[in-house]
């Protein structure tokens, strides 16, 4: 290709009236056929009609075009259509190159036909400069392992793996405790239907009897390797070192619940935590008439920011249950502000007001002070403090971050948020996706999530793996960076800069190189590299700067 | 005749290029000066590009991406605002710097772009035609432009800015993280230093000339000079000419 003379081909597009109508098409025909290299040049009434695709496709073979221009409309809606064009005249489609004069120039300057015509030459000039030194490239395949690897055995873990498991692919489930579980192991009931926690723990056997899957117990991650399509987990089991393949991976590992030791006067005896309760209410042993609950503790403060999303829900749950137990007790519940939104949860609310439990209101500069047989409590309202006796008193403690998300998230090359919980690629668009293809995310491990929200997000991540595994091979994009291995020096800055963690030193080589199949092609590495060292296909240095030196020049 | 000034946009393809994409399918008026490039994202954009437009004539340029916080690449835009307040530092110390602006455009902001569009081209027409188009001072932009392409090439420079976040955030390789403002003494410095070396670089071009000569020609102390000089001869770009009287002329050994 090389040697081959350039030969480029523009096809201007008059879109009807919507660029023939503004833009002197005629004349932007005959300057074209004045720029270098450009041996065929002709107007079409439609370019992305049939009869404008087949002029393309004949042209091709009849001029021996080997670059094709379109002025048209926009790369983003139409680059596709006729790159595929392209290639079916047998020219790589990377050397097709798209001007708009439609969406930039004829719609915006409709009442300036000449100016927006001397524009519509600037434009198709930097695009013949440019596609004079386009490249061909290849779209690489890869290929991918049909199977998933989930990281964590709770409520949310355990449904992702069946549910993956249930579409016939493999699944491994790692988990470091030495049962499944997790934190619904210590639940009482659930709410908003007060089933025993334990039915759901019936998942279990299902996960454990499951032909698809495999689990491995009181198993720590030591090593990940590998891109979308081929991970390569590495655990420590029982001394054991096990290798795991797999094209996705999910992580599921759940949260904690905040150490209540230190807050208000905590002892475990008579002042517990939620979880605590939940224990308790499980022996069946309380028998105190007086209880009184304060929310938000060890949260929503200068330290811990959010709102753990399912404490205030927890905290009506456990009213109610007690509330069901000895309808004579007093139960309070202190608040900030209490949360109850969604399906049957404002109901449930209701509910235990009519049931009698008590709702009073805290400042948060104002906490309540917990004296030896009640509490004191400042009432904004009153602007005096109320005394609320208990015998029992129960700390709500949010869920915080698992300590060794920080680990895993290193070795999986995703980031965290903040709190330390695992941050997903878009908050609204991508929920459940790393912005790492082929890992993504699912219960209290992103955000304290209650457990219908954990097997919600856990569908939606085994969903979002299962478009991945299902495919036999992957096509990953041609227009990525590459390293010129002479004019690197290996200052690495390119391997802290990239996103998507697609640069690395190659240890055999002592090279820095690009996993061409996780690079996405953004260029920003290239336009940082201190030695000018990256090339960034289809976007190279050498063709911005043609489009840019014709402009300022022409 | 009105002065139309010839402008040029870098646009990212996810955000601002679909914003002005949308302009245009609302049909929203705006100038015809602006020609843009697309790429895939604003981090992508290289401040040579922009010394480059300039030598090359272009009145002002637009970097455009998305709102921080929103990019496709998840980071690429903070890199492109590190590298443009780089280059719009670089580009003050020759009064170029007004020619240059980065703003965010979201898909969804084909009013805003055409509003950027509209408020630049009126900015650039204020200030004029760029001084490389006035033939009697054209060769001394040219060489000012110079002298800021190639520190925008330099290697210090170029790796103060790509590890900026790194060492402003998390810390060098000993773990110590340095304060913005601190960082950006460092890299001013590194910048005033680059530029005038170019100047240095130019003036012995043609033939050697002592510390004290140099000094004298592009107004800065002489052991400032010797400094630079130094630091040249290290780079293999400058090396001694000849010794008249015990002083030493230097001359410039390898094309910039």
């Amino acid at each position: 290709m090389s040697d081959e003379a350039i030969r480029i081909g523009v096809f201007i597009c008059h879109c009807g009236t919507n660029i023939g109508g503004v833009l002197d098409i005629p004349e932007l025909t005959e300057y074209t056929k004045t720029l270098p290299n450009v041996v065929y040049s002709a107007a079409n009434l439609y370019t992305c009609s049939e009869v404008g695709l087949s002029e393309i496709r004949e042209n091709i073979k009849e001029h021996n075009l080997n670059r094709v221009i379109v002025a048209s409309c926009s790369p983003r809606t139409h680059e596709p259509l006729f790159r595929s064009t392209c290639q079916e005249a047998g020219l790589n489609p990377y050397l097709f190159e798209m001007v708009n004069i439609r969406d930039q120039d004829s719609w915006v300057h409709m009442k300036e036909p000449e100016k927006g015509t001397e524009k519509a030459k600037d434009l198709i000039r930097m695009g013949v400069y440019k596609a004079a030194l386009l490249e061909s490239l290849e779209k690489m395949q890869v290929s991918v392992i049909p199977s998933a690897i989930v990281i964590g055995g709770g409520i949310a873990g355990m449904n992702a793996a069946l549910n993956l498991a249930n579409q016939n692919f493999k699944v491994s489930l790692i988990e470091k405790d030495s049962e499944l579980g997790g934190l619904l192991r210590y639940l009482n009931k659930v709410y908003p239907t007060n089933e025993d926690a334990s039915n759901l723990l019936e998942t279990r056997n299902l996960v454990e009897n499951h032909k698809k899957i495999d689990v491995y117990k009181s198993a720590v991650i030591e090593k990940i390797e590998g891109y979308v399509g081929n991970f390569k987990v590495i655990i420590l089991q029982n001394k054991k070192i096990i290798e795991i393949e797999a094209g996705a991976i999910i992580v599921a590992t759940g949260a904690k619940a905040l150490s209540p030791e230190g807050y208000y006067n905590y002892n475990g005896k008579n002042i517990i935590s939620q979880l605590e309760l939940e224990g308790l209410l499980k022996e069946n042993s309380i028998n105190t008439n007086n209880i009184t609950m304060i929310q938000c503790v060890g949260c929503r403060n200068e330290e811990r920011k959010y709102c753990s999303n399912i404490c205030c829900m927890t905290a009506l749950k456990n009213a109610i249950l007690l509330k069901e137990q000895n309808p004579d007790a007093n139960v309070t519940i202190i608040f900030r502000d209490l949360q109850t939104q969604g399906v049957a949860y404002e109901e449930y609310y209701r509910r235990a007001r009519e049931m009698g439990i008590l709702f009073i209101n805290y400042l948060p500069e104002k906490p309540p002070i917990i004296k030896k047989d009640h509490i004191e409590v400042y009432n904004e309202f009153m602007n005096q403090g109320i005394g609320v006796p208990y015998d029992l008193l129960v700390l709500s403690m949010p869920l915080i971050a698992n300590e060794d998300s920080e680990q895993l998230a290193k070795m999986l090359k995703v980031p965290l948020e903040e709190n330390n919980f695992f941050l997903e690629a878009h908050v609204k668009l991508r929920p459940v996706d790393f912005a790492t293809d082929g890992i993504f995310v699912c219960g209290s491990a992103h955000w304290p999530a209650d457990i219908s929200e954990s097997i919600s997000q856990s569908n939606a991540a085994a969903s979002r793996a299962s478009t991945i595994i299902s495919k036999e091979m992957l096509e990953v994009e041609g227009s990525t960076a590459e390293i010129n291995t002479d004019l690197c020096v290996g200052c690495e800055a390119c391997i802290k800069i990239c996103p998507y963690s697609a640069i690395s030193r190659d240890e055999e080589t002592d090279t820095v190189v690009v996993n061409k199949v996780v690079c996405k092609g953004c260029g920003v590495c290239g336009a940082s590299c201190p030695q000018n060292a990256i090339t960034i296909h289809h976007f190279t240095s050498d063709q911005i700067t043609a489009e840019i030196v014709t402009y300022g020049g022409g | 005749m009105v002065f139309e000034p010839k402008i040029l946009g870098f646009l990212c393809n996810w955000c601002s290029y679909a914003g002005a994409d949308l302009a245009g399918v609302s049909r929203i008026q705006y100038p015809t000066n602006v020609r843009v490039i697309r790429v895939m994202c604003s981090g992508r954009v290289d401040p040579v590009f922009i010394a480059e437009a300039f030598m090359n004539g272009i009145d002002g340029v637009l970097v455009l991406g998305c709102h921080l916080g929103d990019c496709h690449y998840i980071s690429g835009n903070y890199e492109a605002e590190l590298k443009m307040k780089m280059l719009s530092k670089t580009l003050s110390m020759i009064s170029f710097s007004d020619r240059v602006r980065l703003d965010w455009v979201s898909a969804a902001e084909g009013n805003r772009f055409a509003q950027i569009v509209r408020d630049f081209t009126e900015h650039i027409r204020k200030l004029g035609p760029s001084p490389v188009k006035n033939k009697k001072i054209k060769k001394e932009i040219i060489d000012n432009l110079n002298a800021v392409k190639f520190a925008l090439c330099d290697t210090r420079l170029r790796a103060l800015v790509a590890r900026q976040r790194e060492l402003t955030t998390e810390g060098n390789v000993y773990g110590e993280i340095i304060p913005t403002e601190e960082f950006e003494e460092i890299l001013d410095n590194a910048i005033e230093n680059e530029i005038i070396r170019h100047k240095i670089i130019e003036k012995i071009k043609k033939e050697g000339k002592s510390v004290p000569d140099i000094a004298k020609e592009i107004e800065v102390e002489p052991h400032k000079v010797l400094h630079h000089i130094v630091t040249l001869r290290a780079r293999g770009l400058v090396d001694v000419d000849q010794i008249n009287e015990e002083i030493p002329t230097f001359k410039s050994i390898k094309e910039v």
